[in-house]
């Protein structure tokens, strides 16, 4: 899986593992920080953006392919993300003919303590 | 009474920190918003087809002008934790133009700030984000 520009400049590296959605991976380092001791919101946000399009992209793919445009995100932040690895997955929630909802969770610590969550509405333009 | 709040001088400090790798800049303030700007560059692209720039240096971008314009309407730096972001991708940013925005912070209360903005890339008229959101100041009142 190939992933945009911008996320080789977050440093993100994706695994892939069967029958689940793609794993996204950011280390932590200067450039995703905020305020001191703390992930910057929105590396947080645009690390969920990339795991979001990324499981997406992927039910599309299987879906006999197509395009997405993003409409709008809704992210809550439940803990400060530390100076410390973070990871993020997307959950596709429903793939219709037109619009897609997908949620994405990103943590630190354990898939089960989310340091923030994004709800996600894409408009699918389906079709090579 | 301390300082008034300076966005200028606020951005400085983070340089190296993630609004410095994305290339955020001061561009103008009033006394409860704030104007930042995001050069455009190849890195940021989030889809190669189009060329068209990714929406996490947008977001990134809104949540420190409206970070910035709560601390310009309570005149000074207060940490806080930003609570919930919500935006709408009104249109694509226009490959090559520098992306603006603007945040205002229209409310504060004890414990919460509540906030939105638009970015657009040259035509305030036109704009191709729109956020609104909550902050949580981290420590109580003073």
């Amino acid at each position: 899986m190939k992933l945009p520009p911008y996320a080789d400049l977050l440093g993100l590296s994706v695994d892939l593992e069967p029958g689940l959605p793609p794993l996204l991976t950011m280390p932590f380092r200067e450039g995703v920080m905020g305020r001191p001791g703390f992930l910057h919101g929105g590396a947080i946000g645009g690390l969920l953006e990339v795991a979001a399009i990324a499981a997406l992209q992927q039910a599309l793919d299987a879906d006999g392919g197509g395009r997405v445009k993003p409409i709008g995100v809704t992210i809550d932040f439940m803990r400060g993300g530390r100076e410390k690895l973070t990871r993020a997955r997307g959950l596709v929630t429903r793939l219709g003919t037109r619009v897609a909802n997908v949620d994405a969770l990103a943590w630190q610590d354990a898939e089960d303590r989310p340091i923030a969550r994004a709800r996600m509405n894409y408009l699918v333009v389906r079709g090579g | 009474m301390s300082t008034p709040f300076d966005p200028r001088l606020f951005l400085s400090f983070g340089k190296r920190g993630h609004g410095g790798l994305l290339g955020i800049d001061y561009h103008d303030h009033g006394p409860d918003w704030c104007t930042l700007q995001l050069p455009f560059r190849p890195e940021l692209i989030g889809n190669e087809e189009s060329g068209v720039l990714a929406s996490g240096p947008i977001l990134t971008m809104m949540d420190m002008a409206t970070s910035i314009a709560v601390w310009l309407k309570l005149g000074t730096f207060r940490a806080h934790a930003t609570l919930d972001l919500r935006i709408d991708y009104l249109r694509p940013a226009t490959p090559g133009k520098t992306v603006f925005g603007r945040g205002e912070c229209y409310r504060i209360t004890r414990a919460i700030s509540f906030i939105r903005g638009q970015a657009h890339d040259g035509d305030p008229d036109d704009p191709l984000a729109h956020v609104a959101g909550t902050y949580m100041f981290t420590e109580a009142q003073p």
